[in-house]
């Protein structure tokens, strides 16, 4: 059997996205700056993919800029927010440690600029408190950037409470929304988003296109300069049947999003359930408060890698924030952050459902994760020191 | 970067050899830490200066299982003289090559079949100098010389 229970790292694209995009690869092939009809034509459905990204997201067209992915938008408003804020002698940031890279590493940069950050308590279950964000607001801040959904543990930050604080401060707020965007329903406008950026191939749009919402009245600049796309804020003709997949993906997502989101964690409450059973486990991040389709496990006594590839091996294509997945020593800065040891978070595994997956699968995957666990334990010295303190639990 | 193993490397991986515990070794060794997330621990069997019997038990990756595997096969029946010979690079050319992240992990082959072999001298006493990178336990990644392979 093979299951594809990787979707946080990037999803199938789906028929609907397939036939956008052959169709305009074929027939909407002008240039939208062109004048002539093909342009027209173009530019015509730009503005239509402009129009349905807007609509699901609660905003207005003009408010959407399309780039080449999530990270893309994720710097775009970083630097931007940033530049804005030191011209006002304002060089405070604020996150989470619990970011994707495209935002970690940006600050990093930032930080070598002059500018402070500040980094919020995630807590055991990967989510921050408005009290800390209040408190943790200065005069000097130009920036709120959080998640909306975490990527390896799948926990949902209190993104409309943080919103409401970072308006009345009169502070900028971003959410790096890759991970939400088509999973959980999004309006800019009720929770007091002025920044978003989403990735299409996270929900079924092909990869290399992405887009950064900026709400009207944030006087946004360029991030890459050249022509008078994007209104003058993003140059580069633009991946017009990529766009448009993106548009057609998304509007899919959002309409199916509440039975997607009612099949998805089903199945993700009974792989929870499931792995639960298998001793010395836990389950990282929000027990309840977590993404739809996000199952992410550490398991004692083994190292991820290994347990990767064993899956790998029964068909199953899953996750893991082990060192050895990473390329370096350190096992995830997410695990880390929640406060997890070394030992443990080298243990974990991330399976990440969609609405493509299946019951049967669920059923496949609960077969197969606790007997590669218990074969991968029971060469473990790691394991056999833990049997020598507790009753081993696969002695008949 | 998704890791590119040789086939070599999967197939001792898939199905490693030499696994398990000898309760009456005649020596253990046991390198790296699990805070890095590589740990070998080696048993050995020896008679008249033979290794007669090898297990290995391994907390870690793909390679450091295949390594732990590999490794025990080749000093399998070996002169303890010949097995203290065995270098990381030889098991690296073994398996067809590691990627060079997990050179690492064949250094911790080496360092373990040294420290059992040192602990089955100790408990001879038999003096020795075998010396082991003790403040890294190959935790470092240091190489020791090893090529590094793509």
């Amino acid at each position: 059997m093979f299951v594809y229970a990787d979707n946080a790292a990037t999803t199938a694209v789906s028929e609907t996205a397939i036939n956008a995009m052959t169709k305009a690869l074929r027939e909407t092939y002008g240039n939208p700056s062109s004048l002539h009809q093909k342009g027209r034509e173009a530019s015509a459905a730009l503005r239509q993919a402009r129009e349905t990204m807007a609509k699901y997201l609660g905003a207005e067209s003009r408010e959407i800029y399309f780039t080449g992915c999530g990270t893309e938008s994720d710097n775009w408003a970083l630097r931007y927010a940033a530049k804005a804020g030191a011209a006002k002698g304002k060089k405070h940031i604020i996150s989470t440690p619990i970011e994707h890279h495209a935002i970690l590493h940006t600050l990093e940069d930032l930080e070598k600029d002059g500018f402070e950050v500040t980094l919020l308590p995630v807590y055991d279950n990967g989510i921050v408190r408005v009290e800390d964000l209040k408190n943790a607001i200065r005069e000097d801040t130009c920036l709120v950037s959080v998640m909306y959904a975490n990527n390896e543990i799948g926990s949902i930050q209190p993104i409309a409470e943080i919103g409401k604080v970072c308006r009345e401060r009169g502070v900028l707020f971003h959410t790096d929304a890759v991970q939400a965007a088509g999973h959980l329903p999004i309006n800019v406008v009720e929770q007091n988003i002025d920044m978003l950026s989403l990735s299409g191939h996270k929900f079924h749009a092909p990869k290399g296109v992405g887009a950064l919402y900026c709400r009207r009245g944030i006087p946004i600049q360029p991030f890459i300069y050249g022509g008078a796309q994007e209104r003058g804020k993003r140059a580069g003709t633009e991946a017009l049947p990529s766009i448009i997949a993106m548009a057609a993906a998304f509007a899919e997502s959002c309409e199916h999003m509440e039975e997607n989101m009612a099949r998805v964690s089903k199945m993700r409450d009974r792989l929870i359930a499931g792995l639960k059973q298998i001793p010395f486990s836990r389950l990282t991040g929000d027990e309840t408060n977590r993404l739809p389709g996000m199952v992410s496990f550490c398991f004692e006594g083994i190292e991820g890698e290994s347990l990767l590839l064993r899956l790998d091996m029964a068909g199953i294509c899953a996750s893991s924030g082990s060192a050895c997945t990473s390329g370096s020593l350190d096992p995830s800065h997410v695990l880390l952050a929640i406060g997890l040891p070394h030992e443990i978070a080298h243990g974990s595994l991330r399976l990440s459902l969609c609405e493509y997956n299946t019951e049967e699968e669920v059923d496949y995957i609960l077969q197969q994760v606790p007997q590669v666990v218990r074969t991968l334990r029971e060469m473990s010295p790691v394991w056999a020191r833990m049997m020598e303190q507790y009753p081993n639990p696969y002695k008949d | 970067m998704a890791m590119e193993y040789s086939e070599k490397v999967m197939e001792h991986f898939a199905h490693p050899h030499n696994v398990g515990v000898i309760e009456d070794a005649d020596g253990v060794g046991e390198v790296g830490n699990a805070k890095c997330g590589d740990i070998m621990k080696m048993f050995l069997k020896v008679d008249d200066g033979i290794i007669t019997d090898v297990k290995f038990q391994t907390f870690g990756c793909a390679s450091a299982i295949a390594t732990s595997s590999i490794a025990t096969d080749m000093i399998k029946g070996q002169p303890i003289s010949e097995a203290l010979k065995l270098t990381n690079q030889a098991v690296v050319e073994a398996l067809d090559g590691l990627p060079a992240v997990k050179v690492h992990c064949s250094v911790l082959a080496e360092q373990a079949i040294k420290a059992a072999i040192a602990d089955y001298y100790k408990r001879q006493g038999i003096d020795n100098d075998l010396s082991r990178c003790a403040d890294c336990e190959g935790c470092c990644g240091h190489d020791h010389g090893a090529e590094e392979e793509d």
